[in-house]
């Protein structure tokens, strides 16, 4: 693995994208931030749809009420937020994380990492990858 | 859990569950094409700090304490059904991000390698790390034209498979054959075709 054609164009400028989180790396409960954890909508900003800027409280950024305004809609996971709003993955987990704490999402993450989902949802995996 | 108020959580009655496949290989194997052929695909962004075993070898500066690096993947999702959605991560190509599959791996259902036969050598690395860690995968040989065609024993040898990981033909270009190759890995992982024990790395 050591030939020039492996190195590709994946590899980005070294950057500081923490800006945003003022200079902060982990959020609470980024243990929990799987790429595929699904952020949804707390009964908060449901009950609140047409103004989560004024129904939030005013230390949420742009950034902050972007994640909000998606996840009003439909769960979504961290990695969809991140590529959704064009955010670095660590910038989403620390976001999610004060949103976590304002009481405004929760995380689902129904299938444990370590272990594999059951036969009946492997089956109906294939069936719907056949049907696509 | 919230109770109460349950009558008013119209939109998110359902909360699906997410499910992820990998999709491994060298450069310019057709990874991103395999995941747009299927899938609406999104360059994902991520960071990750530069630890010494990271950091490029040309980067001599080392005094910042905390630097870090974009690195972009290939991100597609599949809605298999409202209730049941399965994302495609393409893993990094380049040598020192193989922490990053650490966390790309845990909890993945499976994997694809691709392979090209003109240098199949390319994909020994993913092979291996998904082997080492019980992770069901396919192996994935990515038909370019002009490609000699390797009959499927001589690319099983070559790679030194074991006998139950499924070698299949494909184009990544179409989303039919790609079809094919992702219901081969979960088919491999219902078949238990992994043992899935701790990653011992
Ligand atoms: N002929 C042919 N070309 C392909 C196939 N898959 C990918 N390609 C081309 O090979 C090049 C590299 O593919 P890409 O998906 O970017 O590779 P990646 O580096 O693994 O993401 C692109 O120009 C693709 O159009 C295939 O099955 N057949
Ligand atoms: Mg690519």
């Amino acid at each position: 693995m050591t030939g020039d054609h492996w190195y590709d164009d994946a590899a980005g400028p070294v950057v500081r994208p923490y800006t945003m989180t003022r200079g902060r790396t982990r959020g609470p409960g980024e243990d929990r931030l799987d790429l595929i954890a699904l952020v949804v909508a707390e009964d908060f900003l449901t009950d609140h749809p047409d103004d989560v800027h004024a129904a939030a409280d005013r230390t949420l950024s742009p950034e902050h009420l972007d994640i909000a305004g998606l996840v009003r809609h439909a769960p979504q996971s961290v990695a969809e937020l991140a590529t959704g709003l064009d955010l670095p993955v660590g910038v989403v987990r620390v976001l999610v994380g004060d949103l976590i704490d304002g009481g405004y999402v929760r995380v689902s993450r129904p299938v444990p990492p370590a272990e594999l989902p059951d036969e009946g949802i492997l089956r109906e995996v294939i069936e719907g990858l056949r049907a696509l | 859990m919230v109770f109460g108020r349950t009558d008013r959580r119209k939109q998110n009655a359902v909360t699906p569950l997410a499910l992820k496949l990998l999709v491994a290989g060298g450069f310019g194997v057709g990874k991103t094409t395999l995941v747009g052929a299927i899938s609406e695909i999104k360059p994902l962004r991520t960071e990750e700090l530069l630890t010494e075993a990271s950091r490029p070898v040309d980067d001599t500066s080392g005094v910042e304490a905390k630097r870090t690096t974009t690195v972009a993947m290939d991100f597609g999702r599949i809605t298999l059904r409202d209730d049941l959605v399965l994302y495609l991560f393409g893993t990094p190509g380049q040598n020192r991000f193989w922490f990053l599959w650490d966390e790309l791996a845990q909890g993945a259902l499976g994997a694809v390698v691709l392979a090209d036969t003109r240098r199949l050598e390319d994909c020994f690395a993913a092979v291996d790390y998904f082997e080492r860690r019980g992770i069901a995968f396919t192996l994935a040989v990515n038909c370019f034209d002009g490609a000699e065609r390797h009959p499927e024993e001589a690319v099983r040898d070559a790679l030194d498979l074991d006998p139950g990981v499924p070698v299949v033909m494909c184009d990544a270009r179409e989303r039919e054959s790609v079809k094919e190759v992702l219901v081969s890995v979960v088919e491999h992982a219902l078949a238990g075709g992994a043992s899935r024990s701790p990653a011992t790395v």
